[in-house]
């Protein structure tokens, strides 16, 4: 596309400010808005969202790692991140706290650092600015758990430095009233490593949008997301892999199940190859199982390329009902059909919840994926 | 001692505005317990529709005739409920289903047959030994099932399955296809194996006479036009694999 046009790239992720009034108000006619249900955000998207609502967080660190809660003024928020839509600077504009997370140079975390973000009202909105600050040559897994009930949007920053390594899990499971809109940007230095792995499950409607950029060559992302919803939820994750320098690798793998009655996912996947980016190695894939009528899916890969000299550029994106040669197959073996979709649907998100490094969360994953089966079956879903 | 009993059963495939097409026109076949039927026949005869059918696929649908297993009608029974009762049907392009690894497969499957959770133990062992007997690398068993498998390696783990859930009535659709002459001698080591058990039976679906060197049939049915046309002992094979299926290609194309 705009390889022969020399329009600007990736017109979706133009605007950045940390000023909402640089942000038109969203009419739900806009690129970037045009599939989330504009009614639902509360007024976070307009300036009208009711005031008093309380997320507390709660961190349990890994030695290695200091967390501090400072004020607004704290030079180091929003360096690595300036918001790219009109809720993530109101975010920006209304957090009182901020959390930041430091992980020295060279120290390896012996275990997870876990931030615990615990909704306590839902009737008005609250906001959050949390930064994450990988030293070089660091290594640390970052566990964001997010409860409760909540309106809420937040900014996260993750800043990976030169030589380091960070792997980040970001569970949303919240209460079924929940509205949660995010930025989660991770910002790669040179040899840098983050693996980024979303889990959303709860909410009414949950927006996040995980972005990554590269500062310089060698830095190697991974993202991955399973969702799972439900009738009446919609479900949002809003990709963007920006590389703007030579050598960097990126890998995208969203995965998703649908049932029931208006669940809505929603899956936009931005992958910008800028023209000084040669040597980029980049695929990204989303994949969304149907398991009942009444669902709809929007899933948009986008892949901009702007040289030709790339390792490997690609995506895909496919939607469907269970494939019944599976059930067959797995039923010709003597397996009850519930059983046979459970395995199907456990296999197909399981090969992403394998990768979760954190035993502990990833048991908790799988878990929760078997109760949404369950309220799935005792529906009689799909038969 | 099993009897599965198909008599003048008729299948269609298919439906809209071409309408449903009769695949099988009238089938009668008897395959007891200490027996091998071969069934062969030209391609489009109708030889795998009738593998399928028996295991219940929905796309074929049984328009007339009956379907038993020791007198239980099996027409009536879910896919697995079939699968439950004794029968197993080897099939010729086996799925791939990812995430699902071979151990976890086998282990729902042979609880789901045999009725009861198997010890892990026991079972681990028992997987061992059914993947030695049939040469499959132990890896397999963590593998997602039938991924990125050879032609080969699914037909063996299609016999695995077959010796890990010991049903009383196998269907091998062209198990032999596609398969390299040592394979082809494992997976047939593997099919004698199961049917020297003592309340075993086995219908062996193909198209070449080339497995029957090695897995003796008692039985051979000529299939052609979506029916029996002509049954005999293993000198039947012989005949042709001298003579081919022209002249049942001609006597199945003028009904």
């Amino acid at each position: 596309m705009g390889l022969e046009s020399g329009t600007p790239v990736s017109t979706l992720h133009e605007r950045e400010s940390y000023k909402v009034g640089d942000f038109e108000v969203p009419t739900g006619r806009e690129e970037e808005w045009r599939f989330t249900p504009l009614r639902r955000l509360r007024g976070l998207h307009n300036g009208t969202a009711a005031e008093g609502g309380k997320v507390v967080v709660d961190v349990e660190a890994a030695p290695e790692v200091t967390v501090e809660t400072v004020g607004r003024d704290d030079e180091r928020l929003g360096r690595a991140y300036v918001p790219a839509d009109r809720v993530s600077a109101q975010a920006w504009e209304s957090f009182d706290t901020a959390t930041v997370i430091t992980v020295p140079k060279e120290a390896v975390a012996s275990a997870p650092t876990v931030v615990r973000l615990r909704g306590e009202d839902a009737s008005g909105a609250a906001y959050g600015h949390t930064t994450v600050v990988v030293e070089p040559f660091a290594v640390a897994t970052v566990v964001l758990s997010h409860r409760g009930s909540a309106t809420y949007a937040d900014n996260v920053e993750f800043v990976v430095g030169d030589g380091a390594s960070l792997s980040v899990i970001s569970l949303q499971d919240w209460e079924d009233d929940t509205v949660h809109v995010s930025h989660q940007h991770a910002r790669l230095g040179r040899d840098a490593r983050f693996t980024g792995h979303n889990v959303s499950l709860g909410g009414d409607l949950v927006r996040i949008s995980p972005s990554v950029a590269y500062t310089g060559p060698g830095g190697d992302a991974e993202l991955y997301g399973v969702y799972f919803v439900d009738g009446g939820q919609h479900l949002e994750h809003r990709l963007l892999v920006d590389h703007a320098v030579p050598h960097c690798r990126s890998r995208v793998d969203y995965r998703g199940a649908l049932q029931d009655q208006d669940a809505h996912a929603v899956w936009i996947g931005d992958v910008i190859i800028r023209a000084e980016a040669e040597g980029t190695d980049t695929y990204e894939l989303n994949r969304n199982l149907v398991l009942t009528d009444g669902t709809r899916v929007d899933s948009v890969p986008n892949l901009e390329i702007l040289t030709g000299e790339v390792v490997g550029a690609g995506h895909a994106s496919a939607s469907g009902r269970m494939d019944d040669e599976h059930l067959f197959y797995l039923q010709a073996r003597g397996i009850p059909r519930d059983e046979a979709r459970r395995m199907v649907v456990r296999g197909y998100l399981g090969q992403l919840i394998d990768k979760i490094e954190v035993a502990e969360v990833r048991e908790k994953v799988a878990e929760a994926i078997e109760e949404e089966l369950d309220k799935g079956l005792d529906q009689g879903a799909g038969e | 001692m099993a009897t599965l009993e198909i008599r003048d059963l008729h299948v269609s495939v298919g439906e809209g505005t071409d309408g449903a097409k009769e695949i099988l026109r009238g089938v009668d076949l008897t395959v007891r317990s200490g027996e091998t039927h071969a069934i062969m026949g030209p391609n489009g005869s109708g030889k795998s529709t009738l593998a399928y059918a028996i295991a219940g696929h929905p796309k074929y649908e049984v328009t007339a005739g009956t379907v038993t297993l020791d007198g239980e009608d099996v027409l009536a029974m879910s896919v697995d409920e079939r699968a439950r009762a004794g029968l197993f049907l080897a099939m010729q392009y086996p799925v791939e289903v990812p995430g699902v690894s071979v151990s976890n497969f086998l282990r729902s499957a042979v609880t789901a047959v045999r009725g009861e959770a198997p010890k892990l133990r026991d079972f681990s062992k028992e997987m061992r030994q059914a993947m030695q007997n049939l040469s499959i690398d132990p890896a397999f068993a963590q593998r997602s099932l039938n991924e990125g498998f050879s032609g080969g390696e699914k037909k063996r783990h299609e016999i695995l399955q077959l010796e890990m859930l010991k049903p009383k009535i196998a269907v091998l659709d062209e198990t032999d296809s596609g398969l390299d002459v040592d394979a082809l001698k494992v997976v047939s080591e593997g099919i004698n194996r199961f049917s020297a058990g003592t309340d075993t039976g086995v219908l062996l679906i193909t198209h070449y006479t080339r497995i029957l060197r090695y897995v003796k049939p008692d039985f051979v049915h000529v299939f052609a036009g979506g029916r029996v046309v002509e049954a005999g002992g293993p000198e039947l094979a012989e005949v042709l694999e001298n003579e081919g299926y022209e002249k049942y290609v001609k006597a199945g194309a003028s009904r």
